[in-house]
């Protein structure tokens, strides 16, 4: 045993072939196990780490970091594919139901929009109406991994902005929508909120949106998941700072979710 | 008398053993991120032989309900996924261990006689001239193919309407899905036969995957 130990700390040139065999094999399998002591380590410490919006921070940071990297490629010349009208499914799948409630009067809706000095503007649905009518047939797809070529039309949510004058608030970083009842809200940066594709939509399958898929209005957001395209648009604000967003604050989920 | 032979190159040791717990780590937050919408299967007609997964599979390993944290995983650890398989890509390339890892015209013949040889149907293991087989060389080679399939279907999911040309690449965005899927299935398949064949070929083989050498027996007057 002695033997076995000295030769590990001896010269190479001093060594046999079966000494040197055994120093090499005990320091090679030393390092190795150093390194996956560390690595147990690193992801302990990893664990340990605090948790913001409910993910862990090293992650959160990585998330932002992606979002600069990815949001590169954002231009309004990438175009989610468009299909004909004939593969559109004939019932569009409905999954969340936060800011559906019951209690909501469709004759009392009007669209809130808080302009930059704090004004509100109301906006009614025939005034949306009028603008240019868009309609999209294309891939809706889900954070979960479904997907599902649906139909829908509306105003482009850029000819709205201008449509309405809305050239200084559409200068901030992010626009802000949630429901009427304030139970779902979704924060978007400006550039995907302005992509040619983006609506503000009032019909599925040719037909006034069910009360299930956000009557009178909601949005439509190809270059996004669609968590992002909130059913039942209540009021609508815009900031520089990230406004709140129901599955990126609470859930753990990406804030940017472009695609 | 012995004789050490230099095997692996220290990079190449460095890129396969990070490359490990990378890889289980992406395999684990993908299968949190597939529970949320688990369909595939294989079967025909409404008639399912295996389901991907049942939910015995999600219960046993705590797979279920964890969508956000399986995506915050799998968008922090692809950058570990990528840069490795990049470095080892390139390192491969420059040091010229290209050479001894991708298939040659020998190649398909000798791993056919590999395989007759591991499944008993034939008695002498054929004579290799370099580090691997040709079965080795195709399945070295074919797992770093696959590995660019996973990195480029990650990037057309990841990003399908801004990489619409790589989505449609792929078939589209649920065909991209099913690649990326497959090519998991694939990576386990490997780790399994990988496993196996570690084991069969013993400590010597091992051993060189750490230390970077075997130890040969020579004749006395090979060495010089």
């Amino acid at each position: 045993m002695a033997g076995t130990l000295s030769v590990l700390f001896k010269k190479n040139k001093q060594l046999n072939t079966d000494e040197l065999i055994r120093k090499k094999t005990f320091w090679s399998f030393f390092i190795f196990f150093c390194l996956i002591i560390s690595a147990f380590m690193g992801w302990k410490l990893l664990q340990q780490q605090p948790k913001v919006n409910g993910v862990l921070r090293p992650f959160k940071n990585v998330m932002a970091a992606n979002e600069q990297v990815f949001n590169k490629i954002l231009s309004d010349k990438h175009l989610a594919k468009e299909y004909p009208l004939s593969e559109a499914v004939p019932v569009p799948r409905v999954n969340g139901y936060l800011g559906m409630g019951n209690e909501f009067d469709a004759s009392q809706w009007s669209l809130i929009v808080v302009r930059k000095n704090g004004d509100t503007l109301r906006v009614s649905l025939d005034q949306i109406k009028k603008l240019p009518k868009k309609d999209l047939v294309f891939n809706f797809k889900c954070i979960e991994g479904w997907c599902q070529v649906s139909h829908w039309a509306g105003a482009r949510f850029s000819d709205f902005i201008s449509a309405f004058g809305l050239q200084d608030e559409s200068a901030f970083k992010y626009v802000g929508m949630s429901t009427p009842d304030q139970q779902y809200y979704v924060g978007i940066d400006m550039p995907s909120a302005l992509h040619p594709q983006t609506l503000l939509c009032y019909e599925m399958n040719g037909k006034p949106l069910p009360m299930n898929q956000g009557y009178p209005l909601r949005l439509i957001i190809p270059v996004k998941y669609g968590v992002k395209s909130i059913k039942r648009i209540g009021t609508m604000k815009f900031s520089d700072n990230r406004p709140p967003d129901y599955w990126a604050d609470k859930k753990g989920y990406d804030y940017f979710s472009g695609l | 008398m012995k004789k050490i032979v230099p095997k692996h190159p220290l990079a190449i040791r460095w890129f396969h053993w990070i490359n490990f717990p990378v890889l289980a780590l992406m395999i684990w937050s993908g299968l949190l991120i597939y529970w949320a919408n688990d369909v595939y299967r294989i079967g025909f007609g409404s008639t399912t032989l295996v389901k991907f997964f049942p939910d015995s599979v999600y219960k046993t390993l705590s797979l279920d309900k964890r969508l956000a944290e399986g995506m915050s995983y799998h968008f922090f650890f692809m950058w570990f996924f990528f840069l490795n398989g990049l470095a080892y890509v390139l390192y491969t390339l420059f040091s010229g261990e290209w050479r001894v890892l991708l298939p040659n015209r020998h190649s398909i013949k000798e791993a056919w006689q590999v395989f007759l040889h591991d499944i008993h149907l034939r008695k002498k293991a054929p004579e290799v001239k370099g580090k691997f087989n040709g079965a080795q060389q195709i399945a070295y080679t074919s797992i770093i193919i696959m590995g660019l399939g996973s990195l480029l279907t990650g990037l057309a999911i990841y990003k399908p309407v801004q990489l619409g040309w790589l989505c449609a690449l792929f078939g589209g965005y649920k065909a991209s899905r099913v690649i990326h899927f497959v090519l998991t299935i694939g990576y386990v398949l490997f780790f399994l036969v990988h496993i196996y064949q570690v084991i069969r070929a013993g400590w010597n083989n091992f051993r060189a995957m750490v230390t970077g050498f075997e130890v040969h027996t020579v004749k006395e007057e090979e060495i010089k």
